[in-house]
């Protein structure tokens, strides 16, 4: 059966997802820069970095499977 | 401010790959990771408490991004992951203190055993239960067969205490309440001191209330995200998490996430058990292996220093042995699966 590779998703989620990464990458020995992220008033923050990443990441590496193939058995389908 | 670790290129490679294997091995069985991520970053550099919140603030978005994959497939009984939550989260709650009185009076050493004792207790209790039934299955022939429901879950579903009862459609059990908050306060008090509740939580979805092996390793991930998402909030309120380890984590563990979720379509129901009862012992030996080493901290046995040492790098390369040995064989029957299909 013959399955369509959902390449937009992938491009746009890649898109997202490497955003956020090149920015963790730029700032991760900065100590400066990544302060507000480890103050108790700031608790927030972690938090909601981690459910950006989660959306974006999470897509994309979704999507990064499926592009390759690797996709679920359909249900219903013999083992 | 916590301790600023610098992170070098060795410790990005670390973070990825152990966070990629963690999420295989969790998407699959639900839990895992946690028991080579936080000693792993703890000989980074990073301190203990640090290493702790910042694998809970990875493990919220991982168990999200799984459990949505899961529930996709129709494995994931939310009802029952909420539920097990709300009375694990007292687990927990309880748990952190019996591990704060622990630590107050027989110090780091104590805690140390204690967490120890509790890991090589449970894990080879539970553990070698799950193994003696999947190697059951496989002699019985009937890998191929939706799982017995075992004669303990069959007479808890035949308890009938009215105003407690609860259906959970996609675990196709109904049981009174009263049997599924023991369990999720295990799963919590557990999750508190071992730091991988799952190895309780998943088994008793199974053994006690009737749950097939892929519906309580994927509510488990329900389980998961709700105790890590309070668990990430509690420790960035003590400004412990370091969201940079959480994040690079979660770059390989939701490739590893997703992956994993994908072989459960494709396994044989009973390599659930499989994986889980392999990780489980390995660790239990693993673990068993620095008891001496506190137990000479707390002068109890003369232990010499290069032998402890020796002890506990071995105990560690254990740890990272079961979490490899787990991804080697869900790949191997993801493999077989597809071929099979194929």
């Amino acid at each position: 059966m013959s399955h369509a590779k959902p390449w937009k998703g992938f491009v746009l989620s890649g898109l997202a997802s490497s955003a956020g990464y090149a920015l963790l990458f730029a700032y991760l020995n900065d100590r400066e820069a990544m302060a507000p992220f480890f103050q108790k008033e700031n608790w927030w923050l972690p938090v909601m970095v981690a459910f950006a990443f989660s959306l974006a990441h999470g897509a994309f590496t979704g999507y990064f499977w499926d592009v390759l193939g690797v996709r679920a058995k359909p249900r219903g389908s013999k083992s | 401010m916590t301790e600023f670790i610098a992170l070098g290129a060795d410790s990005v490679a670390f973070l990825l790959i152990v966070g990629f294997i963690g999420g295989l091995v969790s998407g699959f069985i639900g839990s895992g990771g946690a028991f080579v991520l936080t000693p792993g970053m703890m000989s980074l550099g990073v301190p203990g408490v640090v290493a702790v919140a910042s694998n809970i603030c990875h493990k919220f978005p991982k168990a999200l991004v799984g459990a949505y994959k899961r529930h996709k497939y129709g494995q994931v009984d939310i009802k029952l992951g909420l539920v097990m939550a709300a009375t694990a989260a007292v687990g927990m709650w309880w748990g952190a203190g019996v591990q704060q009185s622990v630590r107050e009076s027989f110090g780091e050493a104590g805690s140390n055993l204690y967490v120890s004792v509790a890991f090589v207790v449970v894990l080879a209790i539970v553990g070698g239960f799950v193994l003696r039934d999947a190697i059951r299955i496989y002699r019985a022939g009937t890998t191929e067969h939706e799982e017995e429901v075992s004669r303990l879950a069959r007479w808890v579903r035949s308890v009938e205490i009215p105003g407690t009862m609860m259906t959970f459609r996609v675990a196709k059990t109904r049981v009174s309440f009263l049997f599924v908050l023991p369990l999720g306060f295990a799963t919590g008090l557990l999750a508190s001191t071992i730091a991988v509740g799952g190895f309780v939580g998943v088994p008793g979805m199974m053994y006690v209330l009737g749950a097939p092996g892929l519906v309580a390793s994927a509510t488990e991930l329900v389980i998961a995200f709700v105790m890590g998402l309070g668990g990430t909030v509690k420790y960035a309120m003590g400004g412990y998490v370091d969201v940079r380890l959480a994040m690079l984590i979660l770059l390989g563990s939701l490739f590893g996430v997703q992956l994993g979720a994908i072989g459960t379509t494709f396994v044989k129901p009973y390599m659930i058990k499989v994986v889980m009862a392999t990780i489980m012992l390995i660790v239990a030996v693993s673990r068993a292996l620095v008891i001496p080493v506190y137990l000479g901290q707390l002068k109890v046995l003369a232990i010499s220093a290069a032998l402890a040492a020796f002890l506990k790098q071995v105990s560690f390369v254990m740890m990272v042995l079961a979490l490899a040995v787990g991804a080697i064989i869900i790949i191997g029957a993801m493999i077989r699966g597809h071929r099979a299909q194929a």
